[in-house]
């Protein structure tokens, strides 16, 4: 038996200078970032050895919470800033933390560049079907009939599926799992961090101060509940089948977990190949 | 700040025959750059064709990106990765990249940005001349900022050059510009490249505080902080969120005031350091033809035939275009008769010409649309006009 303890053990994690954190009551961002604390324990990474890049939003704001190399960067542009990161320093622990709107409307050709690329980074993506950070405007994830502030008669266009967009483009690791699923969600975590290539984990996130309250799905809790009673487990499932409608159940599980060589280890198999002894490396560049 | 040499394997001593775009990709490798991002687009595209060729017999790395947004912010990652980076583009990926400029500023991430100018806007003439990019490079990404723009005209220049930007951008923290143009980029001249010994590298500001002590945004004595690399354990915070000296996002107009006016002043307090340029006859000059880039060429062509016809007229070379040689300016103004500025757009620095003059000295603009350069005898007919 270990002995009480009151030390929070995410806390050497987080920058508890920058509390309290500006996220809203009910939304599942903290969550999130309370599986990732956890997931660092658990996988034991060395903490200095571990960069958190987000681009722009609600979910943009979790890299400075870390006590992390955190960078906060511009919107939908964190999957480059980090590739750049990741080449430049191939010892780091790469981790893009960053919202749907962010990663996959505005920096919707990176995500699927990098994915493609195979950059040895796990990208977490906080899907709450809204821009939060601007007052509730439709996404690219919005459901078809879900109302915005900019799809005041409900949304039209039919969303993205991310993890079926994550696997056609590359991704060698592809999860989801709702802020309900708070184990999943670390476990995953631990499993992308561990993954050599291009991880992807998307969390289903309630963002009750606009979409929950504009689309009268009641509050943080009433969307736990709701992902309590309508996630199916289904590891394996083919990303194709795992749409998300504005009702209905949502597919969760590990849908991808497979070997491909990273970026990084093509380039230099490549280079290595063709130039031989006058191949000076590129990694660390 | 002890310089540090180059480091000989990156660095082609000898004399060359190579174009701008090599000779500034090769200054690139001489300045230690071992990072580069880019998007294919011409008349820039030898630039990065050379650094991919080159790089991994030298150690670094070239990542073709999927865009100029991409390739912008690959370098800044890069360099908080503890690389050397650039990127290079022209016209239209320049204005893509405004974003990742203003982002560098904020930042105080070192990097240099090559755009090898073309004729605009937008598409405009992709194989042909312009230098009408230049108040972009001032003032293209918002709010308000400094950097520093240098203007080769000659493939010397574009090695000498880059491997200046390298400096100055380690120096004061800031993304610098090497604002080339089509014909400096494309003209096939001799080069010489130096030993390794004779190249002085400024070296990247990392602190020797340990993390406990160490506050990234907190300045030193000439208002610019240390960094830290990624992965060293210091775990900072960078945010191009107005931010006080932890890193930390500071949302109020005190904090604004304070980190703005300490960027501003990197620059603004260095001017004598930073500005630079050539000049040729002012002695006795009643006229002074100011052009930069492949222009001043030409400029010089029509100083030599002005001469000859025994008008006194000289030539003033901004090298660092931006800041602008103000100081420079103003006291020739209070002399001269008149400024003939010449420079291929329909009126970019010609307006800071006139701004530095303030009166004192008439400026005449020889202006032209892009696609070719200036004939020597246009810049002659001004130049007869100035001396009136």
């Amino acid at each position: 038996m270990s002995a009480l303890t009151t030390i929070n053990p995410v806390e050497p994690f987080l920058r508890a200078d920058r509390m309290p954190h500006i996220w809203c009551p009910g939304c599942g961002i903290g969550t999130t970032v309370n599986c990732f604390a956890r997931a660092l324990v658990e996988s034991k990474l060395p903490i200095e050895k571990v960069a958190v890049v987000s681009g722009i939003g609600c979910t943009g704001r979790v890299a400075g919470y870390l006590h992390l190399d955190s960078f906060h960067t511009t919107h939908g542009r964190a999957i480059p800033f980090a590739t750049g990161l990741k080449l430049a320093n191939p010892d780091l622990n790469v981790v893009v933390y960053s919202g749907d709107g962010d990663l996959i409307a505005i920096g919707g050709n990176h995500f699927i560049h990098a994915a493609r690329r195979n950059v040895d980074i796990t990208v977490i993506c906080v899907n709450n079907f809204t821009y939060g950070m601007t007052g509730g405007q439709v996404a690219p994830t919005t459901p078809v009939g879900a109302t915005a502030s900019t799809s005041p008669y409900g949304c039209f266009e039919r969303p993205f599926n991310l993890p079926f967009l994550a696997e056609s483009s590359g991704a060698v690791y592809v999860a989801r799992w709702t802020t309900y699923h708070v184990r999943h969600v670390a476990h995953a975590m631990v499993e992308a961090f561990q993954k050599k290539g291009f991880s992807f984990i998307e969390i289903l996130s309630p963002c009750p101060t606009l979409y929950q309250r504009r689309n009268k799905m009641g509050d943080g809790l009433d969307t736990m509940r709701y992902y309590k009673q309508h996630s199916v487990i289904r590891n394996g499932a083919h990303t194709r089948e795992v749409d998300i409608n504005l009702q209905g159940d949502i597919i969760v599980g590990k849908f991808v977990d497979i070997e491909r060589p990273t970026l990084h280890e093509t380039m230099e198999q490549q280079l290595r190949e063709k130039l031989q002894d006058r191949y000076a490396g590129g990694g660390g560049a | 700040m002890i310089l540090n040499n180059a480091i000989p394997q990156c660095v082609l001593t000898g004399a060359h025959f190579l174009d701008g775009d090599c000779a500034c990709s090769e200054g690139a490798i001489a300045a230690g750059a071992n990072f580069a991002a880019g998007y294919p687009i011409t008349p820039s595209t030898e630039v990065v064709e050379h650094f991919a060729s080159r790089i991994p017999t030298v150690g670094g790395v070239f990542l073709q990106m999927e865009d100029e947004l991409a390739s912008s912010i690959a370098i800044l990652g890069a360099t908080w990765g503890g690389a050397k980076a650039f990127t290079v583009t022209s016209g239209p990926g320049f204005s893509l990249m405004m974003e990742h400029i203003g982002y560098a500023a904020m930042t105080e991430t070192p990097c240099v940005f090559v755009d090898v100018q073309r004729g605009g806007p937008s598409t405009g003439l992709p194989t042909l001349p312009g230098q009408a990019d230049m108040m972009q490079a001032r003032w293209g990404s918002h709010g308000d900022y400094e950097i520093i723009a240098l203007c080769p005209n000659s493939p010397q220049e574009c090695f000498d050059l880059t491997i200046d930007a390298f400096n100055l951008a380690e120096e004061f923290r800031i993304p610098v510009l090497v604002m080339m143009d089509e014909c400096v980029g494309h003209m096939t001249e001799k080069v010489v490249i130096p030993p390794a010994s004779d190249i002085k590298l400024f070296p990247r500001r990392y602190t020797s505080l340990p993390p406990s002590e160490y506050l990234p945004y907190r300045p030193g004595p000439d208002g610019i902080p240390e960094m830290a690399r990624a992965g060293e354990g210091y775990r900072t915070e960078v945010t191009g969120l107005t931010h006080d000296e932890h890193g930390y996002p500071a949302m109020n107009w005190q904090a604004q005031k304070k980190l703005v006016s300490r960027l501003l002043g990197k620059i603004r307090n260095n001017l004598d350091r930073i500005t630079r340029w050539e000049e040729r006859g002012l002695e006795d000059a009643e006229v002074v033809v100011v052009a930069y880039g492949i222009t001043s060429r030409v400029a010089e062509r029509a100083m030599q035939m002005a001469r000859a016809e025994g008008l006194q007229v000289g030539l003033l070379r901004p090298v660092v275009v931006w800041p602008f040689p103000e100081k420079r300016v103003r006291e020739l103004a209070a002399r001269v008769r008149s400024f003939v500025v010449v420079e291929i757009n329909y009126g970019q620095i010609v307006h800071e010409v006139e701004r530095c003059a303030g009166g004192q000295a008439r400026a005449v603009f020889v202006g032209h649309g892009g696609g070719a350069v200036h004939e020597p005898e246009e810049i002659l007919q001004a130049m007869r006009e100035a001396a009136q």
